[in-house]
């Protein structure tokens, strides 16, 4: 089953044309990684798939739900998509717990009970139970991306978009994090991750797309992607970073 | 030693009506900042809104106040505006229209320069766990924007406290006029505003020390 199907996507900031007709359909349960240099788009295509960035031209189709059309209740699409970002945005004024309750209550999809049970079982599965009452400003990196997870994995989405989620983290806390994705991943989550960590996209994606200039340049399985890239700027990027 | 007591009795003798002055001036503080905190945040929605008419209202009612000296403002509303529509103000109430106006744009600065001053990733983080933009103001943006508004807005409070003595000019009673209405008798200025800038002095250092711990104590529990 489709879960993201984006049809000829146009991004632009004034005149600067950043994404210039993506085209990606994702399966459900598939992990997709985006890499590219910066620059290239990747993160602006992946905040598009939630809308976080209007978009300029093109189709987004999210569960059935087009984004892009009039009438379409964001609000709701997005409690089904996850996001996880680079600096985590943690809320630095609520507690891990509250920062993980805040949304599935509000949002009525659970009780305060439910949602504290959801968040204890989150917190053990990312290895930060006993950080259920610190603050974010306790936290390491790794620790607050690995509650970032938990936060958004608390609505219950069925797809997680990952904005090069490792890229803000000290060298040492790449793995921790990196673990937690890879577990999601196991368990039959819909992923799209921008990363610059080779290994991981090697590993876990079950494609990878490689962008530049607001286009897809090329993309297939990692195999292929990285074994034997065969546009000429995917192998002049691989180069670069392998 | 005899100048001394002199200055002992003779301000004695002023107090009881420089202490009436005294507490008209915190009155006319108190609730003009309860209406100003209103209209601070009122302009402040306006101005961060996406509707340009109200923006536009904010941004003619800001640049207003903000380039026109508080004097001026004054002298209007009590002696200009009746003079037109034939009504009559009382200097307490056009006193407290002006303050509450002017405390009002200044608060509404502070207040947008809060928000602002809060990550953007926080709103984008609001918003994709499916909050809608008013959830992810008030629980999110603005809890965080008040911690750091707090020693600005403080600020605007003891800057209208010592406003309130413009307004003299309008003869309001509070602790200035009644300075002046005091010297105007008797010539003794020295004394007479030494005591009365003692009077501000002190009122004004309890306010700033109970800023202060208010600003700790929110500041303590988290970063």
């Amino acid at each position: 089953m489709t879960k993201v199907k984006v049809e000829n996507l146009k991004k632009n900031f004034g005149k600067l044309e950043v994404l210039k007709g993506i085209n990606l359909e994702v399966k459900e349960g598939e992990v997709v990684c985006l890499i590219g240099p910066s620059g290239s788009g990747k993160s602006t295509f992946l905040r598009c798939i939630n809308r976080l960035e209007e978009i300029s031209g093109g189709v987004v189709i999210v569960d059935d739900n087009d984004l892009t059309a009039k009438g379409s209740n964001i609000n709701k699409i997005r409690e089904n998509i996850g996001m996880v970002f680079q600096q985590f945005n943690l809320f630095p004024h609520l507690n891990v717990m509250e920062n993980i309750m805040l949304a599935p209550v509000d949002r009525k999809k659970m009780t305060k009970e439910q949602a504290r049970e959801k968040a204890v079982t989150l917190l053990d599965a990312v290895g930060l139970a006993e950080k259920a009452l610190e603050y974010p400003a306790n936290l390491s990196g790794g620790q607050q991306q690995r509650v970032a997870i938990a936060r958004a994995l608390a609505m219950e989405p069925d797809i997680m978009l990952f904005d090069e989620p490792t890229s803000a983290l000290d060298p040492e806390m790449v793995g921790e994090v990196l673990e937690v994705m890879k577990k999601l991943a196991a368990d039959g989550m819909t992923m799209v991750v921008v990363t610059h960590e080779m290994g991981f996209a090697r590993e876990v994606a079950g494609r990878v797309i490689f962008m530049d200039g607001g286009y897809i340049v090329e993309e297939g399985t990692p195999e292929e992607v990285f074994g034997n890239p065969k546009n000429k700027r995917t192998q002049d990027f691989l180069n670069k970073v392998l | 030693m005899n100048g001394f007591t002199n200055f002992i009795d003779y301000t004695i003798g002023i107090f009881p009506q420089l202490l009436k002055g005294m507490s008209l001036t915190i009155q006319m503080t108190v609730l003009s900042l309860i209406l100003a905190l209103i209209i601070g945040i009122l302009s402040c929605m306006f101005t961060i809104s996406k509707i340009k008419v109200l923006n536009v209202i904010a941004g003619i009612y800001l640049s207003l106040i903000r380039g026109t000296p508080l004097m001026v403002q004054a002298v209007f509303i009590y002696f200009g505006i009746p003079a037109v529509l034939g009504i009559k103000i009382l200097p307490f109430h056009a006193a407290i229209i002006v303050l509450c106006l002017n405390a009002g744009a200044y608060l509404s600065e502070i207040f947008r320069s809060g928000i602002m001053a809060v990550n953007k990733g926080q709103m984008e983080a609001a918003r994709s766990l499916g909050l809608p933009y008013g959830v992810a103001m008030v629980k999110i943006i603005l809890p965080q924007a008040f911690r750091i508004v707090i020693p600005s807005v403080v600020n605007q409070f003891i800057i209208t406290l010592k406003d309130t003595s413009i307004l003299s000019v309008i003869g309001c009673g509070e602790l200035m006029k009644q300075g002046s209405l005091i010297v105007a008798r008797n010539f003794r200025g020295f004394e007479t505003y030494a005591i009365i800038g003692a009077m501000y002095y002190i009122v004004i250092t309890i306010l700033t020390k109970i800023a202060k711990i208010i600003e700790r104590r929110l500041s303590n529990d988290k970063s």
